[in-house]
C-alpha cells in the first residue's frame, strides 16, 4: 500500500471573499413561497459581542423527508426535484444572515440509532484558520432531540440548546427559526470537531 | 445498512490551531472550548457535490472575463485533487479569488490605495476531469499590507474553495508562491505547526507546462481526507 499524502491544511477564507463568482440564489434552498418553506435567520458574534460582518455560512440539509441528494444516501426515500440542500449565505454589517429552506426530515444515525431533524453548518470568516462546524436543531422536535445521538454525545448537558434554534412568535410566514453563534464566551456555540 | 464508514481524522500538526496569538483576528473569534467529537453520520459522509452545472466557459481563466487584459504576469496554475490514498476527486466544482498584479482586491473595503485593475474581477472556477486535474489562467497576485501590526504584509496568495466527495472534506485554502520572503515572517502560513504540511501549500514553478512567449506554469496539488480503510456491511 503506498504511502499517505498529507492532507492540505486549511487557511482562513479571509475578509474579501465577495469576489469569488456568485452563487445565484443560495440562500434560497427553496422559493419563500414554498408551503414548506422556513427561514433561517441568524447572527454571528464574536468574543466581544460584536457581530461577525465578513463571515460566510454554509448549509448542507436532509430534504424534508430525510433523505440526502447525494450518491451516498442509497435509502429509498424519495428525494424532491429541485432540492438539493445546500445553501450559502455571507452575514450583513449586523452579523446576521438568513436562510430560506425546509425543515429536514429525521435521518439515521450510526447503528441503530436516529438523527433528530438537523442542518450541518460551516461558518468561514476572517480570524478562523479553520472553518467552524456546527448544528442547527428545532424546538419543535424536543422528542426527537431528546434522542438525538449527537446532542446525546455532548457531556456538559447545558450547552446542547445552544444548537437548538428558537422559533419566532408570529404570524408571518414563512416560519422564523433564530440561530445565532456565539463564537466565544457564556453562550458559545457547541463546534464540532469533524 | 451501516453509516459508521466515516473519513480519516486529521492529524492535528498538519493544520492550523483556531487560536493563533501571532494572528491578531483569531483572539477573539476562536472557541475557547474544545471541540466536541462528532462521529461520522450519514450527515457527514453526504455533501454539496457540484461540477459543471456551475461553471460558465470563461470562469477558469481570470485574464478573460473583460474586454481587455489584465496587467501583471501571466500565470498558469495547475494540478489534481486527490485523496490522502491518491484517489483522485473527477467533476469536482473549484473556487478560486485573488488580490490584482498591484496587491488590490475589487472588494468595498479594500482600501489599499494600490490601483485597481479594469480588466480584473479576481473570481474563477473549474470543475476537475475524471483524472482530478484543474487548470487556471490568471495573473500573479502582488503581496499587500494587511493592518495585523504597523507593518504587516500578507505574501502574494491565491484562495481555494473545495467540497471534495462530503461535507466532511469541505476545504478553503490558500496558495503560495515559491521563493517568497514575506512566507517567513507571515502568521496566517505559520499558524501550521509542521514544516512540512506548511509547504504544501507553496506551488512548484513547472517550466514543462510553462507556455513558451506567453506564461508561466505553477503546479499546485490538493490533498482531501481519504476514507477509513474498511467499509463495514451492516
Amino acid at each position: 500500500m503506498s504511502a499517505r499524502r498529507g492532507t492540505t491544511p486549511s487557511q482562513t477564507i479571509g475578509p474579501f471573499h465577495r469576489i469569488m463568482v456568485p452563487w445565484e440564489g443560495a440562500a434560497e434552498l427553496v422559493a419563500p413561497g414554498d408551503p414548506d418553506a422556513i427561514r433561517i435567520e441568524g447572527r454571528i458574534l464574536d468574543g466581544a459581542g460584536q457581530p461577525v460582518d465578513d463571515s460566510v455560512v454554509e448549509i448542507w440539509q436532509a430534504n424534508v423527508h430525510g433523505r440526502y441528494a447525494h450518491v451516498e444516501d442509497t435509502r429509498e426515500v424519495p428525494l424532491v426535484a429541485g432540492f438539493d440542500g445546500f445553501g450559502r449565505a455571507i452575514t450583513d454589517g449586523d452579523g446576521r444572515f438568513t436562510i430560506v429552506t425546509v425543515k429536514p426530515g429525521c435521518v439515521p444515525g450510526n447503528g441503530d440509532t436516529v438523527q433528530a431533524p438537523h442542518m450541518s453548518l460551516s461558518v468561514f470568516a476572517r480570524g478562523l484558520l479553520k472553518h467552524l462546524v456546527t448544528r442547527i436543531y428545532f424546538p419543535d422536535e424536543a422528542a426527537a432531540n431528546e434522542n438525538d445521538p449527537v446532542l446525546l454525545s455532548i457531556e456538559d448537558v447545558g450547552r446542547r440548546e445552544t444548537l437548538v434554534a428558537v422559533r419566532q412568535e408570529g404570524e408571518g410566514t414563512p416560519p422564523v427559526y433564530e440561530f445565532d453563534i456565539h463564537l466565544q464566551g457564556a453562550r458559545e456555540t457547541v463546534f464540532f470537531d469533524v | 445498512m451501516n453509516h459508521s464508514i466515516g473519513y480519516k481524522r486529521e492529524e492535528p500538526a498538519e493544520q492550523p490551531p483556531y487560536l493563533h496569538p501571532e494572528y491578531r483576528s483569531t483572539a477573539l473569534r476562536a472557541p475557547e472550548r474544545p471541540l466536541v467529537p462528532l462521529p461520522h453520520t450519514l450527515s457527514e459522509i453526504t455533501g454539496p457535490v457540484y461540477g459543471h452545472e456551475k461553471v460558465g466557459p470563461l470562469d477558469h481563466d481570470l485574464t478573460r472575463q473583460h474586454d481587455g487584459e489584465p496587467l501583471g504576469e501571466r500565470i498558469i496554475v495547475f494540478g489534481r485533487v486527490m485523496d490522502t490514498d491518491g484517489r483522485p476527486l473527477p467533476d469536482a466544482l473549484m473556487e478560486i479569488w485573488q488580490a490584482n498584479s498591484a496587491g488590490r482586491y475589487r472588494h468595498e473595503i479594500d482600501n489599499h490605495p494600490a490601483p485597481l485593475d479594469p480588466n480584473f474581477s479576481g473570481g474563477g472556477r473549474c470543475v476537475t476531469d475524471a483524472e482530478g486535474r484543474y487548470r487556471f489562467v490568471s495573473i500573479k497576485p502582488a503581496a499587500y499590507p494587511w493592518g495585523n501590526d504597523a507593518n504587516a504584509w500578507r505574501p502574494a496568495h491565491i484562495h481555494f474553495s473545495l467540497f471534495g466527495a462530503a461535507f466532511a472534506t469541505r476545504l478553503i485554502t490558500q496558495m503560495y508562491f515559491p521563493g517568497d520572503p514575506l512566507l517567513a515572517v507571515d502568521p496566517i502560513f505559520n499558524s501550521i505547526p509542521d514544516a512540512a504540511a506548511r509547504e504544501r501549500l507553496v506551488c512548484r514553478l513547472d517550466l514543462d507546462h510553462t507556455e513558451p512567449e506567453w506564461a508561466l506554469a505553477y503546479e499546485f496539488d490538493i490533498v482531501l481526507r481519504g476514507r477509513n480503510a474498511t467499509p463495514l456491511e451492516g
